[in-house]
């Protein structure tokens, strides 16, 4: 059920397109950043944007968004809190106190790591994993990793931002990616 | 001109939640204590006092302000619950990030949505009718709390970053740290000149990134109207560090 939007010519969709500043060459050179912070410079282009997910999520018994330091900290948990979820953060090593999972994946050069609580998801429950934007999809893996180690079921990823060309739905083991926007 | 119609009635200190071991989401740690000592009440009047000062000089001649709603006087054990229920869902770890610090955990109360619900709403009803245009978030836990304000009261969200985080043009403030200093960045252009903003972060310790985000506001014309956090560590004196700005704190 991989699913980029079910209506293209949403005028909501547009407007959050048109509010995502791209800027070339961060954090590299030939790197086109997709910049979500314009987005929030906008509020009803925000709103909009946490509202088509919520309008796809609420009354799937979702309990659980998982959202990934640090932008899917900022649209994970308008979205938990507007669905009646827990919001999970999923974060960098050596962040989140206590007992967590560690989950490493690859980099182009390299790896990393995130961690998530345990104890903060109980087995059966029902996830989404939320970021700002989807590129190789290394970091939505991992996360969906720790989810599943936790004994949840991950229903769906959910990102504004799509880099297609990255092939990054391909990595997601089989799991449906919910995206408003495409970038090229 | 006193335009004070009705008795000031801090909110912060009718949270009279002691110790609490009970709630506990995990194995480990104790819920956080909120205090109600003598000194910290007074201190706190004074800082409300103040902060009901600068919001008259602020308001239109005139016009009523409403940092103190009716729903306060009308409802005050409404929030006494709801800063019982969220201080007991707070989770302390102990010697986190390092040996003799108490770390105040709030991921467990992001585990109970009334809790985390009922944790917006106080600040969303405090801010809701200020004119708030900008809500500024320090990274990371900042970014958890600071987006559903701005969205329930229609403002910008910006965030504060670490050095090198956010593309384009920034503007940088240094800050001191125990040992060694600190960078935070916010975008150009994100905010203008009178916009009236909040700074959010989940706890204020000794207020040095709190004080470096409002620097990095003023320096572009911001009128930073308070900081609003959910944890106080007065013992940290962090609110000295705020200067003039008001602080506005669920749990101390």
């Amino acid at each position: 059920m991989s699913a980029c939007r079910d209506d293209d010519d949403d005028p909501r969709i547009h407007a959050i397109q048109s509010r995502i500043r791209v800027v070339p060459d961060f954090p590299k050179p030939g790197i086109m950043f997709q910049d979500i912070t314009t987005l929030l410079l906008d509020p009803k282009a925000f709103k909009d944007t946490i509202d088509l997910f919520v309008d796809r999520y609420k009354g799937k018994n979702i309990s659980v968004v998982a959202g990934i330091e640090a932008r899917g900290f900022i649209f994970g948990p308008p979205i938990a809190l507007a669905i009646g979820a827990k919001f999970v953060p999923l974060r960098k090593p050596k962040k989140l106190p206590g007992k967590v999972y560690r989950q490493e994946y690859d980099l182009e050069y390299g790896s990393d790591c995130i961690e998530m609580h345990i104890g903060a998801v109980e087995p059966g429950e029902r996830a989404l994993v939320v970021d700002d934007l989807i590129a190789t999809g290394g970091t939505l893996c991992a996360a969906m990793n720790l989810l599943e180690r936790a004994g949840a079921e991950v229903v769906e990823c959910a990102c504004v931002i799509e880099i297609p060309d990255l092939k990054g739905r391909e990595r997601l083991n089989g799991k449906p990616l919910y995206v408003l926007v495409e970038s090229r | 001109m006193n335009t004070i119609c009705r008795p000031f009635a801090p909110q912060i200190s009718r949270a009279k939640i002691v110790l609490k071991t009970t709630n506990r989401y995990f194995h480990s740690g104790n819920s956080v204590r909120t205090t109600n000592s003598l000194n910290t009440t007074t201190a706190k009047r004074a800082q409300q006092a103040r902060t009901l000062q600068s919001r008259l000089a602020a308001a239109a001649v005139g016009e009523r302000d409403h940092l103190t709603s009716s729903k306060d006087d009308d409802e005050p054990m409404a929030d006494d619950d709801r800063i019982a229920r969220i201080a007991s869902s707070i989770r302390v770890i102990p010697d986190f990030p390092k040996p003799g610090i108490l770390f105040q955990d709030i991921t467990t109360l992001l585990l109970n949505p009334k809790a985390f619900k009922d944790t917006i709403d106080l600040f969303v009803e405090r801010y809701k009718d200020k004119n708030i245009n900008v809500v500024a978030g320090i990274e990371a836990r900042g970014f958890i709390f600071g987006p559903p304000i701005a969205l329930a009261i229609g403002a910008k969200f910006v965030p504060m970053r670490k050095p090198k985080k956010l593309p384009g043009e920034v503007i940088s403030e240094e800050y001191s740290l125990e040992y060694g200093t600190d960078v935070i960045e916010m975008h150009v252009g994100a905010v203008q000149a009178g916009e009236r903003a909040l700074v959010v972060d989940d706890l204020i310790a000794t207020g040095g990134t709190l004080s470096a985000a409002i620097r990095l506001l003023e320096r572009v014309g911001v009128d930073v109207v308070e900081c609003a956090c959910l944890i106080e560590l007065p013992e940290l004196k962090g609110r000295d560090r705020l200067g003039d700005r008001p602080l506005y704190v669920l749990i101390s």
